[in-house]
Parts: C-alpha cells; structure tokens; sequence
C-alpha cells in the first residue's frame, strides 16, 4: 500500500462513511439519527467514485441522500417522536450480547476478507461509463430491466394503498 | 491501477454492515430500523462495486447489478413506510416492542 492521494481520498471518505455510522447508534434524537446517516450515503457516493463507478455515485446521491432519506423524514414526522431513550426491561443484556455477536460475526468475515488475494487487472471502467452501463442494461439485463419497472409500479401502487386512509374513516371527517 | 487494496473497501463494507445489523437488531423506533437495513443494503453495493472493479476478469454486471439492488431497496423503503403509516393509524405507536399482536 503506498502513500497516494487516491489513498487519503480512501481514508477520509471510509472515516466519514463509519462516524456517520456510528451517530446513527449513539444520537438520541431520531432526526439527528437520520441528519447523521446522509454524511454515511454522501461518503459511500465517493467511494464509488473511487472504483471508478461515476454513474453509480450519482444514482446514490439521488436515491440515498435524495429520496430515500426525505421519506424517511416524513415518516418521523408524520408519526409521533419516540426517542429511544427508555430501556425495556433486559435491554441492557440484549443488547450486550448482541453487540458480541456482531462483533464476532465481523471477526469472522474479516478471517475471511483479511489479504484477500485478488489480482489487480488493468481495467477500462472508467472510460464511459454510464454509456457502458446503458448498453449492459439494453442488451445483456433487458429482462431484469423490465422486471424492475414492474416491480416500481407494483410498489407505488401497493404503497399508496397501504397508506391509504380506509373509507369509512375518510367519511366520517 | 490502484494504491488502495481490495481488502480495505471489503472491510469498510463489513464495518458499515456491522453497523446496520446492530442498529436494526437494538433501536425502538421503526423508522430507524427501515434506516439501518438501507445501510446494510448499502455495504452490500460498495461489495458489489468493488468486485466489479477488483479480480480477474473486471467488467460492468456489478455495477448494474448495484442499481438494480438500489430500485429494489427505494420499492421497499417505501412500502415499509407505507406499512408503518397504516400501523401507526391503528396502533397510534412506532415502538418496535409494542407491535406484538401476532405473539399473543
């Protein structure tokens, strides 16, 4: 590993991405929470673009930090705020021993990942990407494509359904 | 060529992981936990991306195969929060501890 600025880029951006992670556990308010969480996503979009993944960095800006964070800002706010502040009874125990099994599942996998070897192939992924992305997508994945949009409709349906207010509530107001 | 080894985006990967894991197993609130499953989902991409980048033979089904994860977590972000607005309309609570009617 030498010293290089792609290096340090690597380094402030993971650090960035686990501090965001770790307020995200330790904040007590659930908006804080959330506020925490779009420095975890932003940074994750430099990773990507890091492994030459320009394309993907921009659909995580858009989706993570955009999308999926406003609604979950909704959902906080439409529900009433509850701070996780008070402890169930055994929470305390539940949650050591939780933590010792995620620590020793991270073990575990690190055993694995720890000088992994994969050899460096000089690689072109960097050269048009997202023209490279749309030829995969309409050629070679053009099932899956359709599958997805599929599936998006089905999900805007179902979502609107299930949050729907039920008629007979509707006409009493 | 790169100065940063594979192994130390695998290991952010696991770390961030870890995070998810952790909070969605312990937090009250629903909506962080919907949150958390988003960051494991997340740790699962950069893998994907980095496969795609790293080994022997590197080409672009792992970048598309992270989009497609994304679509995929967006459709169940918002039906989740679909789900949880129905619940808290009936139940008038998002404490994950208090959503135990089928344990009775």
């Amino acid at each position: 590993m030498t010293i290089s600025g792609e290096f340090f880029a690597f380094m402030g951006l993971a650090l960035v991405a686990i501090i965001g992670g770790v307020l995200l556990l330790n904040l007590n308010k659930v908006v804080h929470m959330v506020v925490a969480l779009i420095f975890t996503f932003v940074s994750i979009a430099g990773i990507y673009i890091l492994l030459s993944a320009e394309f993907v960095a921009a659909v995580q800006i858009l989706i993570y930090s955009g999308a999926i964070t406003i609604i979950m800002l909704f959902g906080i706010m439409l529900t009433k705020p509850y701070d996780d502040e008070s402890e169930s009874k055994g929470g305390k125990w539940k949650k050591i021993l939780l933590f010792l099994g995620v620590i020793g599942f991270a073990f575990a996998v690190y055993v694995g990942i720890y000088n992994f070897p994969i050899e460096q192939v000089p690689s072109a992924l960097h050269e048009n990407n997202t023209m490279e992305i749309g030829k995969a997508i309409y050629t070679k994945f053009i099932i899956p494509f359709e599958l997805v949009s599929v599936l998006l409709l089905a999900a805007l349906v179902g979502a609107i359904i299930l949050a729907k207010r039920e008629d007979k509530e509707a006409d009493k107001e | 060529m790169s100065s940063v080894p594979a192994s130390a985006f695998l290991a952010l990967a696991l770390i961030l992981f870890c995070i998810g894991l952790f909070g969605a197993l312990t937090k009250k609130n629903t909506v962080i936990v919907l949150i958390s499953i988003e960051l494991m989902l997340n740790a699962v991409n950069i893998n994907l991306v980095t496969f795609s980048k790293y080994g022997m033979a590197p080409s672009i089904t792992g970048q598309v195969f992270a989009l497609f994860a994304m679509a995929v977590a967006a459709a169940e972000a918002a039906v989740g929060l679909a789900i949880l607005m129905a619940l808290y309309r009936n139940r008038k609570t998002v404490n994950i501890d208090d959503m135990d009617t089928m344990k009775n």
